[in-house]
Formats: structure tokens, C-alpha cells, sequence
């Protein structure tokens, strides 16, 4: 009997213990590492109740936070949705850093355990290491220290200050969240230590070097006597001091606002920072998902037919994938858009199809590897190089997209109705690819939104500029509770254009005064 | 890899923030549970409360897009029937797109709800009610200070001499010094009788000098020196008045039914789940009355039935009977709520308003009100006034901690029971006066 099975199951029934944990850890990690060659860090796998992982949940999954209301929200509206069983909590929580943590909460089962620790232990953990994107804007090995610090920061800042006025810059700053990451330039890596000990000197320098420009500006009667083009000289000046036009709104804000004090726009940065630190994840959810997805399936079934795991365990787990990698079609109740789980595993799985088994189409489509015989060292390299716009711009087969029957609709205001545009055909394949990979485009998907400039010469009203996509404006009601809180930390008026970005033409201005 | 086990972690992590945000919507939250109490029972103060809230004060906006205008292309799943070029009706309410793409947004959250838990329910609820005088009260009972215990000390009344350490002292130090014990001073003067009989003259003497030697210690080491002497320590602490008693009142006679008894009972129950909240002791006695007044249990005071006339008097002397019996001013405070239908023995009213003046300066707060069956009282113009309510009015002006009040339905008794105890009551004596 025992030469017929390879080896003995690892566990047995659905009751988890330490010693299984660390067993099953490590058959994963064989069949990850040498099999499928995934790189990691090292793991930290902490158990939670459920009610920590709601505890997790309100402050965005992050295991430190800064306290803020909004959190609270956030707690009561989870807590809320689960008591009622609206809504299940997530079987794990892992963060991005150095060692990777894991959070899995104790009521799983025991093939639950397995599944979220070859999921988040080996699936994310090795796309949080080797992803371009992760790489390039997040520091693991520092974000805990980072948090720590931010944490007490706030603190400290309600200790001094009151939390009511902490909070009217969290707030603020929290609006702009969005429009307050770097794009481009390489964002210098966090460190607890450095950070500290950058704080004092930036306040030490700005100590020193007291910017006596805003004191000196000229007032609108001196400038009226000061000749066009002088008035014009200081304006770009001022514009080429203050380095715009700038995409980073918080940036901006905490370095030339004229009126915040130094812990006002240190909490400025800190948020900034935070945002800078999750703008990873926004453009890879398909990828990211795709990937722990795809490792799970991977390790899953190796382990079966290793014999570790039991027919019933890999029934369970079958359970839970399927739901997870379920997509519902547009006309269904429970659609809610395209589920991320559910592509990102598909093309995973597709691309592991093309490189094993291509068909003539997948050649013709896809000659850099189909027919490869590496499955795994395509996807890795997929893994690392490609954020959700370019994965899907890239490797989307045609076979999927028949598989998922896309479909293209337009919705053009100045047509009576909308039209399909492209089906899942040979006139379709590449109008739908491009298609879906610019619905992933965050640049697409957000507002794009930049400090224009800021009237130097006048009353020092700040002007954003958006640029208009496709004639689609931004949300009036959004925009003015948005303005309100720039209000609030630049201290002067603000104004905000949206300005068309084919034809240049101003479509609409906001306009937002100061409170005195 | 390491396992941690964060279980034992504290939890309620999120709990700060969660007042806050409590905090920040507080106005919102308010109304929520006003309105939530119309519905709630009274006796159902265990549980939490769902409220829902609008996202006004609360909201976190950013910038983002409209949801309709503009060129817009949706790539979704599942096509059954359409080919390139079909026309489709744009879904109604102009979200555009496949209706969910306008959640993915951001919109749709209009309405939020959250359960606030029991606490949070009645902090809300009684944030602005205030027993009146408490604060006098609590103030004036500080003048009444209580001794109690505070360790050892050196100096002190006899009457407070702590035996057991000054014993222990002076043992410690007697055996330490080596105190000859009466055992050997005894056996050496069995001793020396026994040699001035028998014995050597140099072994008597010797004997006689340990005998002197040993007396001289004797003496020279008490049994007891001041030094070994400890008086227990007393401090005078002032002792919060942390006892109320709260007295119920009710007419059971045949006019009074059972819708007005719950009606009653409904207000009993909610003064005493205030008074549970602010004092850490809480007594209730129940009296009921027909023609006259006795002491009685909850079930029988509320259940069982009784019939005959209405005479209020009885029971405000019941009240006065046991009040000095058994609750001393000085060591509790005094709550009553009266509850009746208004009926009384004509001729009893004189009586029921020289009892009650005797009782309100003696009383924390005393609350009338008045039941009906039908809500024919929900106004409180009515003209045709009651008997029991035309003589508690002539009273009530001299006293600020009397209120008297109709309630005809349960709706009613929350905003009643908010007014009772409202901050400010001049709002409540006018109306009375009225």
C-alpha cells in the first residue's frame, strides 16, 4: 500500500497546530523554490483572531496606523457587514515588507492554512520581491519602522497640538491622496533611522534657510508700477522655484505651502509617503492577484500528487478556488466588474498553456515563447517586468478573451445610444486588448491632476490644472469638498481648471476662496 | 519561517477610532438613536443599536470622475448575443456604462450603517440628560467624611492600640536582647531553697548572684517598652454618596389599566436604568396604592390586582414612613416617580399637597406623570384637568426638582423622560406654571 503512495499525507481532518503549520511551510517551499523557482523573502506567519483581522481591515491592512476617524468608519462599516454575514473576512492579510508578513486567522481550516500560506507566504510574497514597481517605490525592510514612526508622530502632534487640528490636515491630506504620488522620479528608500534623522535636518534647514520670499511679495499696487515684463520675471521665477508644474499635490503643498507650520507639513508627508507606498499595489492588482493565485493552484496540486495533502483537502481547496476565480458575465446581479482573481489566474494559466501546448494562433500571436517549454520562467519574468496595464496589453490571447466572450461597448455622449464596438472576433482580438489593458491604465483610472501654477504676483491663488480625457470631467460635488480641504492647507484661494487635453480648451473652472 | 501567535494581542485595536468617528459624526449618530429609542422597548436596554446615518459630515471625498458625460469604452465578460456594431439603451439613472461601473466610483454611498454597541448606546442617549442637583448633592456630600484604615503608626489613642503588632514588637525585641524568661528565675529560686537546706555555702552564693544578675536583666528589658508600642491609623476620607434610592409610586386601582401600568413601568424602569448608571448602588422600592399604601414587590407591584378607591395620600406617607425608617438623608439620595391615572379622593387633595411639600425638600428629584389609555393626553393643552393634576400644579412652583408629565403612548416616554431631566427645566416649570 505504501510503495502505491508516494508519501504520507502531511495532515489529516481540518484541525490546524503549529507543528502542521511549519510542515506544510516547508513542503510548500520545496515545491515553490526548486520546483516553480519563486524567490522570497523570509516569512513571518502570525495567527489573528477575527476580530483583529477587522482590527487589520480598518486601517487598510497595514499593521501599524496613525489614528484617524476615518479608520473608525471603516471599522464600523466591516464590522458591520460581517455580523450581519454580508460579507466574509478575508482569509489572510500580507504585507509588503522584509520579512513578508502573513497574517491567517484561526478559523481556517487546515487546508484553508495550506492554501493562504502557499497563496500569500509564496504567491505574493515573491511578486512584493521581484515586481519592477515594487522594487522601484517600496522599501520592505523599512515600511514597519516607517509606520512605527508615523504612528507616534501623529501622536505626539495630538499630544501637542490637539486632535482636532491633526486632523484637519489628515484629512486634507487624505483627500489628495490620489493626486500625491511620484510618477517618475525614484523616490529616495525609507529608513527609521535616516528618516529620523532627515526630519531634524529638514526642519534645521528650513530653519536656516528661512525662504524670505512670501514676506516679499510684491503687493498687486507695487506690481501695477513694476513694468509687464518684470511682473512676468517673477512669475516664472517663483513658478521655476517652486518647480512646476508639479504632480505631486501634497508634495507641493508641504514644501511651498506659505502657511503651515513644520509638524503640518511633516503629517503632510507622511501621508504622501503612504500613498506613495500603495501605488504599487493599485496598478497590479490583476498581476498580483494573478500571480499568488496561479502559485497556490501550482502548489496545490503538487502537493496531491506528492500524496501530502488528502483527496478530501484538495476537494476543500478545489471549493474555495473555484469561487475565487469566479467571473461573473455583465448581465448577472452579482457583477461587479472584472474580477482580478479571475484574469490574472486565467492568463497565468493561459501563458503556462501557450508556453506547454500553443496552437497556431498562439504562434502567430505570441512567437517570443509560445512553444518555449518554460512556463515558469516566462511567468516570472512576467511577474517582474509588467504592471496590470502592460501584462494585459502583452500577453491577453485571443483564446481568452473568446473564453471570457469580451466585448467592447462605447459610450459616447454626443451618440444617441451606445454601440458595441469591438466582440470577441479577428477584427476584435487587438481593439479589446488595448481596450481593457487602458481600463487598467491608473493614469486612466484617476483624475490626472497637477499644480499649474500659483499667481505669484497676485493674491497667491493656487491653480490646478486637470486634464480632460475623452470630454469626462471631474464630479462637481467631489471637486468642492476636495478644494475645501486644499483651501485649508494652502491658506489662500484655489482654483481649479479642466482644461481639454487634445484641444486645449478650458472646459470648466472651480473656484474655491479661503476662509479668513 | 517564524509562527507568531498574535491572538493574545489585545484586541479592539480599532476602538480609539472608532470613538472618534462616533465623535466626529456625533450630531448624525444623536437623531439616529433618538430615533431608534421611538421603537426601542424599554426593557430591551442589553443589546446595541443598528442606526444608519447620512455620509454628510462623515465623508472622505477626492477627486474623481463624473459619472456620466464624456467618450467612454467598458470592456466586460459574458457576450451572448451582440455583434460589432449593435446599439444598446444606455442603462437609466445616466451612470452610463453597466450601471456597476458607477459604484466603482465612488457614489452610492449615501446612506451608512453601523451598530453602535450598548455602551455607546447609552452614553448617547443620557449625553445631555443630567439629574438634577447631583452635582450640588455630590459637592455637599463631601463635608461628610468617613475614617478609614491607613496602616500602622507609631503614636496614637490608646483606644486604638493595634495589640497583635506592639505584642509582636516586644517579642522580637525580648528575644533579641535575651530577656530571662519568670521559667528560670522560678527554677533558680527553687534552687537556692533548696541549697539553703542542703547545699554548699559557695554554690548557694553563686546561685543568689545569677539570681541578682538575672533579676537586674529582668528589669532593665521591659516586657513592653514604648517602642514596641503601634496604634492602627485612621484617615479621614471623604466618601462619595454613591447610593440612591428610588421610590415608585403607582395607583392600582381598578382605573388604572393594564396599558397604563405598562406605560408606568416602561418610565420606572428607564429612571432606574439611569440611576444604575450614575450611582454605583441603587435601591427601588415599590409602593402601590388603592385607598391605601403598602410595601410591596416588583411582580406584585406590577401584576397582581387590586381593587378599591384612590387615595394618593397614603402612599406619599408611605414614602415618608420609610424614608425615615430606613434611607438617612445624609447617606442617600432620594429619587420618586409617581405614576397615576389622576384620579383621587376628592377631599384628599389638601393632604396629597402638604405631604408633598414635607417630602420635595428631602427628595433629589421627584417625577410625576400622569397615564392615559388612548393617548387623549398626547397634547399637553388639555383643558379638562385631573383632580391629583390641579393640586401637584398649585404645589409644584416652589420646586424646581418637582415635574410633573402626560404620557398616552410609549412613543411619548422617551421625549418625556428627555424633558424630565433636560438640563435645563426652566423650559419644564414654565410649561407647568401654564
Amino acid at each position: 500500500m505504501d510503495s502505491v503512495v508516494p508519501a504520507a499525507p502531511i495532515y489529516e481532518g481540518s484541525e490546524w497546530d503549529y507543528d502542521k503549520l511549519r510542515l506544510v511551510f516547508d513542503a510548500c517551499e520545496v515545491i515553490a523554490r526548486d520546483e516553480l523557482g519563486l524567490d522570497t523573502y523570509p516569512t513571518q506567519v502570525e495567527v489573528i483572531t477575527s476580530e483583529q483581522m477587522l482590527d487589520a481591515y480598518a486601517s487598510v491592512g497595514l499593521p501599524l496606523m496613525y489614528r484617524h476617524w476615518s479608520f473608525g468608519k471603516r471599522f464600523a462599516i466591516n464590522e458591520t457587514l460581517y455580523r450581519k454575514g454580508l460579507q466574509g473576512l478575508a482569509y489572510e492579510i500580507v504585507i509588503n515588507s522584509n520579512p513578508c508578513l502573513c497574517y491567517i486567522m484561526e478559523e481556517n481550516s487546515m487546508t484553508m492554512q495550506t492554501l493562504v500560506i502557499a497563496h500569500a507566504a509564496f504567491g505574493h510574497n515573491h511578486f512584493f520581491k521581484n515586481n519592477y514597481l515594487f522594487q522601484q517605490w517600496t522599501d520592505a525592510s523599512g515600511i514597519l519602522d516607517y509606520l512605527a514612526f508615523a504612528r507616534d508622530y501623529v501622536l505626539k502632534c495630538e499630544e501637542k497640538y490637539g486632535v482636532q487640528k491633526v486632523e484637519r490636515v489628515l484629512d486634507a491630506a487624505h483627500a489628495l491622496m490620489d493626486q500625491s504620488v511620484n510618477r517618475y522620479a525614484r523616490r529616495p528608500r525609507l529608513n527609521f533611522l535616516e528618516e529620523q534623522k532627515r526630519e531634524e535636518d529638514r526642519r534645521q534647514h528650513a530653519e536656516a534657510t528661512y525662504n524670505d520670499l512670501w514676506r516679499t511679495v510684491p503687493t498687486p499696487a507695487a506690481m501695477k508700477r513694476l513694468k509687464a515684463e518684470d511682473a512676468a520675471k517673477v512669475q516664472t521665477e517663483s513658478a521655476q522655484k517652486m518647480g512646476l508644474p508639479e504632480e505631486n499635490i501634497l508634495y507641493f503643498l508641504e514644501k511651498n505651502a506659505p502657511q503651515l507650520a513644520s509638524w503640518e507639513r511633516e503629517l503632510c508627508r507622511i501621508v504622501r509617503n503612504i500613498a506613495q507606498y500603495y501605488y504599487p499595489q493599485k496598478q497590479t492588482k490583476v498581476c498580483n492577484e494573478g500571480c499568488a493565485t496561479f502559485v497556490h493552484y501550482e502548489i496545490m496540486n503538487r502537493l496531491y500528487e506528492k500524496g501530502q495533502i488528502t483527496e478530501g483537502a484538495m476537494l476543500e481547496f478545489l471549493h474555495s478556488h473555484t469561487s475565487v476565480v469566479a467571473q461573473p458575465e455583465y448581465d448577472d446581479k452579482r457583477y461587479s466588474g472584472i474580477n482580478p482573481y479571475a484574469l490574472g489566474y486565467a492568463m497565468m494559466a493561459d501563458i503556462k498553456r501557450i508556453c506547454l501546448d500553443p496552437t497556431d494562433e498562439d504562434r502567430d500571436w505570441f512567437p517570443a515563447f509560445a512553444g518555449n517549454q518554460d512556463p515558469y520562467g516566462t511567468l516570472r519574468d512576467a511577474w517582474a517586468n509588467y504592471r496590470d496595464e502592460s501584462f494585459i496589453l502583452q500577453f491577453l490571447s485571443p483564446a481568452l478573451i473568446r473564453k471570457f466572450r469580451l466585448f467592447e461597448v462605447r459610450d459616447d455622449e454626443a451618440e444617441p445610444n451606445m454601440v458595441v464596438d469591438a466582440i470577441h472576433d479577428e477584427q476584435g482580438y487587438r481593439k479589446i486588448r488595448a481596450g481593457l489593458a487602458r481600463s487598467y491604465d491608473i493614469s486612466r483610472r484617476e483624475p490626472d491632476i497637477q499644480v499649474a501654477d500659483v499667481d505669484m504676483a497676485g493674491d497667491r491663488t493656487l491653480v490646478l490644472r486637470h486634464t480632460v480625457y475623452n470630454g469626462i470631467v471631474l464630479d462637481e460635488k467631489s471637486v468642492k469638498a476636495v478644494l475645501r480641504h486644499v483651501c485649508a492647507l494652502w491658506s489662500y484661494n484655489v482654483r481649479l481648471i479642466e482644461v481639454d487635453a487634445v484641444t486645449e480648451a478650458t472646459l470648466k473652472t472651480h473656484e474655491m476662496k479661503a476662509e479668513k | 519561517m517564524n509562527i507568531v501567535d498574535r491572538r493574545p494581542n489585545p484586541k479592539g485595536k480599532s476602538l480609539g477610532n472608532r470613538r472618534r468617528f462616533i465623535e466626529r459624526a456625533r450630531g448624525e449618530v444623536k437623531g439616529a438613536v433618538l430615533d431608534a429609542l421611538k421603537k426601542r422597548k424599554v426593557t430591551d436596554t442589553e443589546g446595541g443599536e443598528k442606526i444608519s446615518i447620512p455620509t454628510g459630515g462623515i465623508e472622505e471625498p477626492t477627486f474623481r470622475h463624473s459619472g456620466s458625460g464624456g467618450k467612454r469604452e467598458y470592456v466586460v465578460p459574458g457576450n451572448k448575443q451582440h455583434i460589432t456594431g449593435d446599439e444598446l439603451q444606455r442603462p437609466q439613472g445616466g451612470a452610463g456604462g453597466k450601471g456597476s461601473e458607477a459604484a466603482d466610483n465612488g457614489e452610492g454611498e449615501d446612506e451608512f450603517e453601523f451598530v453602535l454597541s450598548r455602551d455607546e448606546f447609552l452614553d448617547l442617549f443620557f449625553e445631555d440628560l443630567e439629574l438634577p442637583d447631583l452635582v450640588r448633592k455630590r459637592l455637599s456630600e463631601t463635608a461628610s467624611p468617613e475614617l478609614s484604615r491607613a496602616g500602622i503608626t507609631m503614636s496614637g489613642n490608646p483606644a486604638n492600640l493595634n495589640l497583635v503588632r506592639t505584642l509582636r514588637n516586644s517579642m522580637a525585641r525580648r528575644i533579641s536582647l535575651n530577656r530571662p524568661k519568670w521559667g528560670e528565675v522560678d527554677a533558680l529560686k527553687a534552687e537556692i531553697a533548696d541549697l539553703e537546706e542542703t547545699g554548699p555555702e559557695e554554690a548557694l552564693e553563686a546561685a543568689r548572684a545569677k539570681l541578682t544578675a538575672i533579676e537586674r536583666r529582668i528589669k532593665a528589658i521591659p516586657y513592653f517598652d514604648p517602642i514596641d508600642v503601634r496604634y492602627n491609623r485612621f484617615q479621614r476620607v471623604p466618601k462619595p454618596n454613591i447610593q440612591a434610592v428610588m421610590f415608585c409610586l403607582m395607583d392600582v386601582s381598578g382605573s388604572m389599566t393594564e396599558h397604563m401600568k405598562q406605560l408606568a413601568k416602561r418610565f420606572f424602569m428607564l429612571l432606574h436604568l439611569f440611576l444604575t448608571k450614575r450611582y454605583e448602588h441603587v435601591d427601588i422600592v415599590f409602593i402601590r396604592h388603592t385607598s391605601t399604601a403598602q410595601e410591596v414587590d416588583e411582580d406584585t407591584f406590577f401584576y397582581s390586582r387590586e381593587t378599591g378607591g384612590t387615595v394618593v395620600s397614603t402612599a406619599l406617607a408611605e414614602m415618608q414612613r420609610i424614608i425615615k425608617e430606613r434611607y438617612p438623608l445624609e447617606a442617600w439620595n432620594i429619587y420618586a416617580a409617581q405614576a397615576s391615572d389622576g384620579d383621587n379622593f376628592g377631599a384628599d387633595s389638601p393632604r396629597c399637597i402638604q405631604l408633598l411639600n414635607e417630602l420635595l425638600p428631602s427628595t433629589q428629584y421627584f417625577a410625576y406623570i400622569e397615564v392615559s389609555d388612548n393617548g387623549v393626553f398626547a397634547s399637553h393643552r388639555r383643558t379638562d384637568q385631573t383632580d391629583l393634576w390641579r393640586s401637584y400644579a398649585e404645589a409644584a412652583p416652589g420646586h424646581p426638582n418637582f415635574a410633573m408629565r402626560r404620557v398616552g403612548d410609549p412613543a411619548h416616554i422617551f421625549p418625556v423622560f428627555h424633558d424630565l431631566f433636560a438640563r435645563n427645566r426652566a423650559a419644564v416649570s414654565a410649561e407647568v406654571e401654564a
